[in-house]
């Protein structure tokens, strides 16, 4: 099997497809990355906090932050004036299980490959 | 996790072996399990449709990219274009590559599928550069969150 999935969850993971793309690309940003692993403590924290020690300014913080929102990577939540960020794992949790698939296909396509070329 | 997919695997048979069953057609779909209306052709779109049972509705839909001999063999596609309700040509194609280089037992075969971050331009959401060190440094604190809490 090739692009084909040996289990019954194909279609599911196939509608999800769409949904991949901009997350590979949101998380493909070193300071995303920095900002998405001070998130994953599991601590919500300020546009405030998450500027601090970045040689980045609040606004291209807020920005990408806004990048990471659209992927559901964060969420946001008011807390008085500010707006709070935390982590949301699930979309982080999907590519993985997504590649991990892909992969496993290739794994079998090339094993087909092995005895096919060397019989 | 990398947003990429590379894999290695030694072969016990001589590189002119290997490249065949690469890129004849036929033999390609022998161990691919899809049936491909004729030879590959780089520029050109290869199709055909899947023999594996139970998968023989899926179409399989290539744009051969390289061909260079024993050297490398390269095309794109839509990974897991399982859905015929899903229009994937919206979809940004991953890029497949298989490179081969001489050992002293046969043909190590080197296979990287890319692009996984690729978006189609109407939803890009801005220039976006990849920071393979920070990447894979700041995906295992990603990944450590994951599996802590599944």
């Amino acid at each position: 099997m090739s692009r084909v999935m040996s289990s019954k969850s194909h279609s599911r993971v196939a509608a999800k497809v769409q949904a991949h793309a901009p997350v590979f690309a949101a998380l493909g940003d070193a300071t995303r990355l920095s900002l998405v692993a001070k998130l994953s403590g599991g601590r919500r924290r300020s546009i405030s906090q998450l500027t601090e020690g970045s040689r980045l300014t609040r606004q291209a913080i807020t920005k990408h932050l806004r990048v990471l929102e659209s992927a559901k990577i964060v969420h946001s939540v008011r807390a008085g004036r500010e707006s709070l960020y935390e982590f949301n794992p699930q979309p982080v949790v999907e590519i993985k299980k997504y590649l991990d698939l892909v992969s496993e296909q290739w794994d079998q396509a090339l094993a087909r490959l092995k005895s096919f070329v060397e019989s | 996790m990398e947003n990429r997919i590379e894999k290695r695997i030694e072969l016990k048979a001589p590189m002119a072996r290997v490249w065949r069953a690469l890129t004849d057609y036929r033999e390609f779909g022998e161990w691919f399990r899809v049936k491909l209306e004729g030879p590959f052709v780089p520029g050109q779109v290869s199709r055909g449709h899947i023999t594996y049972p139970g998968y023989e509705h899926i179409k399989w839909e290539v744009e051969v990219q390289k061909m260079e001999p024993e050297r490398l063999f390269s095309f794109t596609w839509h990974p897991y274009a399982v859905d015929p309700k899903i229009d994937y040509a919206k979809e940004m194609p991953t890029l497949v590559e298989f490179r081969l280089e001489k050992t002293a037992s046969g043909t190590l075969l080197l296979l990287t599928e890319s692009g996984f971050d690729k978006i189609p331009s109407e939803r890009r959401l801005e220039a976006l550069r990849m920071n393979e060190g920070g990447w894979t440094e700041q995906m295992k604190n990603v990944e450590s969150y994951v599996e802590q809490k599944p």
